[in-house]
C-alpha cells in the first residue's frame, strides 16, 4: 500500500477513542537491527493505555525518527524499516499517499492544456457577467484554465492589464511551465480526459455558446464586421435546428378577399375612434386560421418521436420584425378571443415588440405560427417552422388582380397564403383541407360578421 | 490567554456558566464521573450530584428530562454519549424542542442544549464514528452548532446554554484533544448564526464546518507553496446558516468547494450549494463542488475501508487543485 522508495514509515497507531498522540517511552530496537513483523519495536505511552508498539512489517530498522520521551500525533512516523527487496531507489519521500499521483496528473494536463482546447469557448456566468459588464471580446482574453478556459481571473487580469495579453508559445514546449514538465506523450492522455468530464448538460445550447454583446473590429478595404449579437446567435441556431431536424414541405393557396376588403373598410374608421387600434386584415386572417386548427386540430401538434402530441390551447405565434431581427411573441388561447380582441393583442404585441419591452413570458407556449409577411410587400415567401411546431402559415399582400369568375373577368382583390408543414405529422391531403378551411372562412366575411 | 483544547473549551465553558447561573445543569449517562469523553470531568465535585445528573442509558428520556426542564425555567444541557445514539431522542428533539415555541404561540419556549459528540476518530466503526447533523438540519425551530476550534467551542457553548431556544451542539471527537488555541480568560461569547473567515484567499473558496475545517486549512497551507489562494470560511453555525457570509466568500473567488464529513446527499452542502445558485450564479466560475463522506451506511472497522471513507488533508488538497485549475 506504501509506495516509499527507500523504508517504510511506521506511524503511531490509533491506539483508543479520542486519542491523538503517544509519547515514546523505550526503543527496544536500534538502527541496524533487523525487525521481524510483530517483533516489539517500543513501548508507546498515552493517557489511556500503555502498549507495546509491534513492527508492521518485516526488515531493517533504519532510523529512528521519535526519541524516547518524546510525543507523536497519531498517523505520524516514529521509525524507517527498510523492507527487503526494496533497497536500492533512491528519492525517498516522506509526503503523499494515493492523493498525490492523481494530482501531479491532474496539475500535468492542465499545464499541456495551453493549446485552444475544447474549454476555449465554454464561458462560466461569472466570465460572461464580467464580460458583459465591461464589454470585453472574450476572443482577446487569454485562457489559463483547464483546457484553455477563459477564468474569471483571466478577465480581472484583462481588465488590469487594459489590453490583450495572448499566451506566450501555445505549448511547443512543455518545459516552459512552471513545475517540472513530464514527458508530452504520456500526459496527453490524462489531458483529453480530464477536459472531457467537466460538464455534460446543455446538449444543444452547448454547441452554440451564447456570445456576447461585443465592438465591431478588424476588417479590410473589403470587407468588414458586425458582431452577431446574443439575439442574432438565437435566431441562427433556432433556424438551423429547424431546418435540420424538421422536413419541411411547402403549399400555397390563392385568396378572394374582396368582400373582406369592404368590410374591413366599413368599419375601420370607426373601430380606431372606438378602440384606439388599427382594426387589421391580420385579426381577421387569425381568426380565420383559428377557426380552421379547431377543425383539423392536428395542425396545433408537435412531433415526439414515438408520439405527436396534440395541444388542445390554440396559441397562435405572430412572428414581428425589428430592424435586425424577429420575434414571436404568442397569443395565448387566441381561440377564445373575437376579432376585436384579437385586433388588440397584435397590437400589444407589435408595439412592445418594435420597442424592446417583450418579457419572456410573452414569448412561450406557441403552438402555431402566423406570419404577416404582407405587411413588407411579399406575395410568396418559404417559411421557416417555428421549431418544434407543425407548420407556419405566411399572410402576403392583397393584390388587385384580374381573375376570371362565371366565365367574365372581374377585378378582386386577392391574397397568397403560404404554408410550410413537418411532413414527419402532416401530409399534403390535411394540409390541402386545412387551407381550404381558412380559403373558406377568410371568403366567408362579409358585411354581416360581428366583430365582438 | 491560556492555550486550552477544544475539549477543554467546551467543559469551560459549561463550567463558568453554571457558576453564574444556578439554573444550568448537566444530565447525562456517566457524566458524573466525567463521561466517556471526559466532557464534564470535575463538574460533580465541585457543583454536586444533584446538578451533575447520570441518567440511565435512555437517550429518549434524558432529551425529554431536559426539555420539560427547560420549559420550567431550567437551563440543562443534555450530553448524548455519542452522537450515533441521537435518535431515539429526536422525536423529542423535533417534535417537542422545536415545535413548542411555534405550536403554544410563543407562551413556552425551551432552553435547551444538546450535546452530541460526533465524527469519526478512527478505529470505532459505525456506532461512534457517525454525523448525523443532516437528520435534524431541516427542522425549523432548531438550531445547530458545529464549532471546530477551542476559542468557537468555548464562546458557542456559552451562547447555546444563553440562547431560548434549543441548541443543537455538535462537537467533534477528533478535535477534542487534537485542537488547541490560546483562548481568553474572559466572559466571551460567540453568536450563533455567524460564519467565519479562518483563511483569506484569491483562487477558491472552501466552505466547512468542524474537523474539516482543519483539513481544508492544511491543504490550503500547502497548495499556497504551489501558487494556489484558497479563502476558507467556517460555518460554525449550521442553523441558521449565515448566508451573507457564505456569499460573500463565494464571491470572492466565484469558485466554491464544500467539505463536509457527512456523507453527500441531503447534506449541509446539498443547502449550501443551493442557496449558492439560487443567489450568485452569475458569479460562479466554475461548478460548485462537493467534497464529502460516501453515500454509505457507515463508516467500516478495516483500516482500508476507513482509509476509503474518511476524508483527510490529502483528498481535500486533490479536490481544491482540480478545482483551482479548472
Amino acid at each position: 500500500m506504501n509506495t516509499r522508495t527507500r523504508g517504510t514509515d511506521v506511524p503511531v497507531p490509533h491506539l483508543a477513542e479520542s486519542l491523538v498522540s503517544a509519547t515514546v517511552g523505550k526503543w527496544l530496537k536500534q538502527p541496524g537491527d533487523y525487525v521481524n513483523q510483530y517483533d516489539v519495536l517500543c513501548e508507546l505511552i498515552t493517557d489511556k493505555v500503555n502498549t507495546e508498539m509491534p513492527s508492521p512489517v518485516e526488515g531493517v530498522l533504519l532510523e529512528i525518527l521519535v526519541q524516547e520521551g518524546e510525543t507523536a500525533a497519531v498517523g505520524a512516523s516514529i521509525c524507517r524499516i527498510e523492507e527487503p527487496g526494496s533497497a536500492g531507489e533512491e528519492g525517498a519521500s516522506l509526503t503523499g499517499g494515493h492523493g498525490a499521483a492523481g494530482a501531479a496528473v491532474l496539475s500535468s494536463g492542465a499545464e499541456d492544456a495551453g493549446g485552444e482546447g475544447s474549454m476555449r469557448s465554454r464561458f462560466s456566468p461569472a466570465v460572461l457577467t464580467l464580460a458583459g459588464e465591461h464589454g470585453i471580446d472574450l476572443s482577446q482574453v487569454n485562457g489559463t484554465g483547464l483546457g484553455g478556459r477563459i477564468t474569471r481571473k483571466d478577465v480581472l487580469a484583462y481588465l488590469e492589464a487594459g489590453k490583450p495579453v495572448r499566451k506566450p508559445a501555445l505549448a511547443p514546449s512543455p518545459a516552459a511551465g512552471t513545475t517540472p514538465a513530464p514527458a508530452p506523450a504520456p500526459a496527453a492522455a490524462p489531458m483529453a480526459k480530464a477536459t472531457e468530464q467537466v460538464r455534460t448538460t446543455g446538449i444543444h445550447l452547448s454547441e452554440h455558446p451564447p456570445i456576447p454583446k461585443v465592438e465591431v473590429e478588424g476588417g479590410n478595404e473589403r470587407e468588414y464586421y458586425i458582431d452577431v449579437t446574443p439575439i442574432r446567435n438565437t435566431i441562427a441556431s433556432r433556424m438551423r435546428q429547424s431546418v435540420t431536424e424538421i422536413p419541411h414541405a411547402w403549399t400555397m393557396i390563392e385568396v378572394d378577399v374582396t368582400n373582406l376588403v369592404t368590410l374591413r373598410n366599413k368599419l375601420k374608421d370607426e373601430f380606431i375612434r372606438k378602440e384606439g387600434v388599427n382594426l387589421t386584415y391580420l385579426a381577421f386572417l387569425l381568426k380565420a386560421v383559428v377557426n380552421a386548427i379547431k377543425d383539423y386540430p392536428i395542425m396545433n401538434s408537435v412531433w415526439a418521436v414515438d408520439k405527436i402530441i396534440v395541444k388542445r390551447d390554440i396559441n397562435i405565434s405572430l412572428a414581428v420584425g425589428t430592424e435586425d431581427s424577429v420575434l414571436v411573441p404568442v397569443i395565448k388561447k387566441a381561440d377564445q378571443k373575437n376579432i376585436a380582441g384579437l385586433a388588440r393583442e397584435i397590437d400589444e404585441l407589435g408595439r412592445k415588440g418594435r420597442s424592446g419591452k417583450l418579457t419572456a413570458d410573452d414569448m412561450v407556449g406557441g403552438t402555431f405560427t402566423v406570419n404577416n409577411t404582407g405587411s413588407f410587400g411579399s406575395i410568396l415567401s418559404y417559411p421557416i417552422i417555428n421549431y418544434p411546431q407543425a407548420a407556419i402559415l405566411t399572410f402576403e399582400s392583397i393584390v388587385k388582380k384580374p381573375v376570371v369568375i362565371h366565365d367574365m373577368i372581374a377585378v378582386r382583390s386577392m391574397v397568397n397564403l403560404c404554408l410550410s408543414l413537418d411532413h414527419r405529422i402532416l401530409d399534403g391531403v390535411i394540409c390541402g383541407r386545412f387551407l381550404q378551411r381558412v380559403k373558406e372562412n377568410l371568403e366567408g366575411f362579409n358585411a354581416e360578421t360581428k366583430l365582438y | 490567554m491560556a492555550v486550552i483544547t477544544y475539549l477543554e473549551g467546551i467543559r469551560s465553558a459549561m463550567q463558568e456558566e453554571m457558576e453564574r447561573d444556578a439554573t444550568v445543569f448537566v444530565l447525562g449517562e456517566d457524566v458524573g464521573k466525567g463521561g466517556v469523553l471526559n466532557a464534564t470531568k470535575g463538574l460533580r465535585d465541585q457543583f454536586g450530584e444533584e446538578r451533575v445528573l447520570d441518567t440511565p442509558l435512555a437517550e429518549s428520556a434524558i432529551a425529554g428530562a431536559a426539555i420539560g426542564a427547560a420549559m420550567y425555567g431550567m437551563r440543562p444541557i443534555a450530553e448524548m454519549q455519542f452522537a450515533d445514539f441521537i435518535l431515539p431522542a429526536t422525536n423529542q428533539i423535533i417534535s417537542e424542542a422545536a415545535k413548542i415555541r411555534y405550536r403554544s404561540n410563543g407562551d413556552w419556549n425551551c432552553p435547551v442544549v444538546i450535546r452530541a459528540p460526533y465524527g469519526a476518530t478512527g478505529g470505532s466503526a459505525l456506532y461512534h464514528s457517525q454525523c448525523p447533523e443532516s437528520v435534524f438540519f431541516g427542522t425549523p425551530g432548531l438550531k445547530i452548532v458545529a464549532p471546530s476550534d477551542p476559542y468557537d467551542a468555548k464562546g458557542l457553548m456559552k451562547a447555546a446554554i444563553r440562547d431560548e431556544d434549543p441548541v443543537l451542539f455538535f462537537e467533534h471527537k477528533k478535535c477534542y484533544l487534537s485542537i488547541t488555541e490560546d483562548v481568553p480568560e474572559d466572559d466571551y461569547i460567540v453568536p450563533i448564526g455567524k460564519a467565519k473567515v479562518k483563511r483569506e484567499g484569491t483562487d477558491i473558496t472552501v466552505i466547512s464546518y468542524g474537523l474539516t475545517v482543519h483539513y481544508a486549512l492544511k491543504a490550503a497551507e500547502e497548495l499556497s507553496k504551489e501558487g494556489i489562494s484558497v479563502h476558507v470560511l467556517d460555518l460554525r453555525t449550521l442553523q441558521p446558516l449565515d448566508k451573507d457570509a457564505i456569499l460573500e466568500a463565494v464571491r470572492k473567488t466565484g469558485k466554491v468547494l464544500i467539505i463536509h464529513e457527512d456523507n453527500k446527499t441531503g447534506g449541509v452542502g446539498a443547502e449550501v450549494s443551493a442557496l449558492i445558485s439560487e443567489e450568485l450564479f452569475f458569479e460562479l466560475d466554475a461548478p460548485i463542488m462537493r467534497l464529502c463522506g460516501p453515500d454509505i451506511p457507515a463508516v467500516g472497522m478495516a483500516p482500508t475501508i476507513e482509509k476509503f471513507f474518511l476524508l483527510n488533508p490529502d483528498k481535500a488538497k486533490e479536490a481544491m487543485r482540480t478545482l483551482a485549475l479548472i
